[in-house]
């Protein structure tokens, strides 16, 4: 069992690698749908001996909206703006990995370093939910899309939501449902923002919306 | 040592030439030839001893030393080798890394052979060859500490002491199904960035197309154009004995059966290292050649791969 979250923590690391080294947008964002439907079944694999309706509900919710919704909501907005490549990020594809691997160590480092309410599932969920916080602010500052700055935001929540998993018992369920509303709401209106921009100024790169001036 | 562990770098010595033959089959097979005998590489051997060697007049006795110092480190490094279960000849704490910068030093004087002739394009080539396997060494050699940390120690072998499981007979002999079971997800992985690294290191698809002869693409043919005759034979030669080394090292950690039996473990992975070669046949029949700027990503993310079941082995 134990070996089987494992290997999904990592399948969840590479996932995250894919993201960053990726110049296609649209197998970033498979590359996140496959994370968030990963993140819904890793409830059911941690939350101990027995599946209670709580994790089943938590697992469904969370592998709908980030599996499913958030996707097709981003697949829309792409369809919409007609950008196919992220071109010209600011750190190159092959220094991304190189940072990507050093974040991986900080984010080893940092979650080692965290002192746990409750003992974790895997003792790599805390790294991993540090890791997929760190991707995320790295997507968002390395690139110029507006898509990948959302993915990039995706990857963060779903760190966040990863970090809740350590104690999935303990918290309540509403919280979390809060936490993936605030996050619903947050991809439609950025959907509905990339849209505007990009029928606006014909292209979506969010870099150049800070040379506007009156 | 003993004369019955002589048999794995004699058979090597035999059978090497023999998986070029078979992954060229296997490529024609995918696109309904007949193809090349699979003993094809022996007959081009044979063929090219028997000729004579031309030499220009601009290069050095670097130029003639290349091959040779190729063909020898490949031969040594064979002896440090374990096949799976069976161990080398020759082991001691830390092989691995002189089993890494044996391949190393094949390169280096391949490289400044055909720096040594003063051609453009066997300079461009070097160029490529060394820039890329800068970046598939860290690969294997993270991938090989990954799987030195992963699985118990094996009662059979005298290693007890920690520094022991640096030795690559030890590590390879502790791969049992159990540490499969402990540690799949980072073995996996390190499986995952052998594969590239031997794709790339014996310029094979997607990496390098050992068929083309078109210089702007060519990375390790390029280097050895001005070479001919029995020069020409030890380089293929030690190519094919250096496809044998790394095929070997992802074969044995494929095939995980540790039954006791030397000959049985060795035996199975040899199995593993023909159906290899009928795997790169098939990687290179489905597969483009990537595009010359994406390779150095290809294998950051092989040393990623690596990176990661490190820090795997290395947590649990």
């Amino acid at each position: 069992m134990n070996l089987l979250v494992d290997a999904m923590i990592v399948l969840l690391i590479l996932t995250n690698l894919r993201l960053i080294a990726s110049s296609r947008i649209t197998s970033c964002i498979t590359a996140v749908a496959v994370q968030g439907v990963l993140l819904g079944i890793l409830p059911l694999l941690v939350g101990t001996d027995h599946l209670t309706v709580r994790a089943c509900m938590l697992s469904g919710t969370a592998t709908l909206m980030k599996g499913i919704v958030f996707p097709w909501l981003l697949f829309r907005a792409l369809q919409a703006s007609n950008v196919q490549r992220e071109m010209e990020p600011f750190v190159g594809y092959t220094m991304s990995l190189l940072v990507g691997a050093a974040l991986l160590a900080t984010a080893m480092w940092l979650g080692g370093q965290l002192p746990l309410p409750v003992p974790a599932a895997s003792p790599l969920i805390a790294p991993l939910a540090m890791f997929n916080i760190l991707i995320g602010l790295f997507a968002i500052v390395s690139r110029r899309k507006a898509v990948t700055q959302v993915l990039g935001y995706l990857v963060m929540e779903n760190g966040i939501y990863a970090f809740g998993l350590c104690f999935a018992l303990q918290e309540p369920l509403l919280v979390e449902l809060g936490v993936l509303l605030d996050a619903f709401m947050a991809v439609f209106v950025m959907g509905i923002t990339i849209f505007h921009i990009s029928r606006e100024f014909d292209h979506m790169d969010a870099d150049q919306l800070s040379v506007l001036k009156d | 040592m003993h004369a019955s562990s002589l048999v794995l770098p004699v058979s090597a010595l035999i059978l090497s030439p023999l998986l070029s033959g078979i992954i060229n089959r296997a490529k024609a097979f995918f696109a309904g030839r007949q193809g090349q005998p699979l003993l094809q590489l022996y007959y081009d051997l044979a063929k090219l001893l028997q000729k004579g060697a031309v030499y220009s007049r601009t290069t050095s006795w670097v130029f003639r030393a290349g091959p040779v110092v190729g063909l020898a480190s490949a031969m040594t490094a064979l002896f440090l080798l374990p096949m799976g279960g069976a161990a080398a000849p020759v082991s001691f704490t830390g092989d691995l890394i002189l089993l890494a910068y044996l391949l190393g030093v094949m390169r280096f004087f391949t490289v400044i052979a055909a720096l040594d002739t003063g051609s453009a394009f066997e300079g461009m080539g070097a160029s490529r060859e060394v820039q890329f396997s800068a970046l598939a060494e860290p690969a294997l050699l993270l991938g090989l500490a990954a799987i030195s940390q992963t699985g118990p120690p094996s009662v059979a072998s005298g290693y007890t002491n920690a520094t022991g499981f640096l030795a690559l007979s030890e590590m390879y002999a502790r791969l049992s199904v159990g540490a499969w079971m402990s540690a799949a997800p980072a073995l996996l992985m390190v499986a995952g960035a052998f594969l590239v690294v031997f794709l790339a290191e014996n310029s094979r698809i997607p990496v390098d197309d050992p068929n083309t002869h078109l210089e702007l693409t060519m990375i390790h043919e390029v280097m050895v154009l001005d070479h001919s005759g029995p020069d020409f034979a030890m380089i293929l030669y030690g190519a094919s004995l250096k496809m044998w080394i790394l095929g070997s090292l992802l074969a044995g950690l494929l095939v995980p059966v540790r039954t006791g039996n030397v000959w049985l473990d060795g035996a199975a992975t040899l199995c593993g290292l023909f159906v290899l070669a009928v795997v790169t046949g098939i990687i290179e029949s489905t597969m483009a050649r990537l595009r010359l700027l994406r390779v150095p990503q290809l294998l950051v993310s092989a040393g990623f791969l690596s990176t990661l079941a490190l820090v795997l082995a290395l947590w649990s």
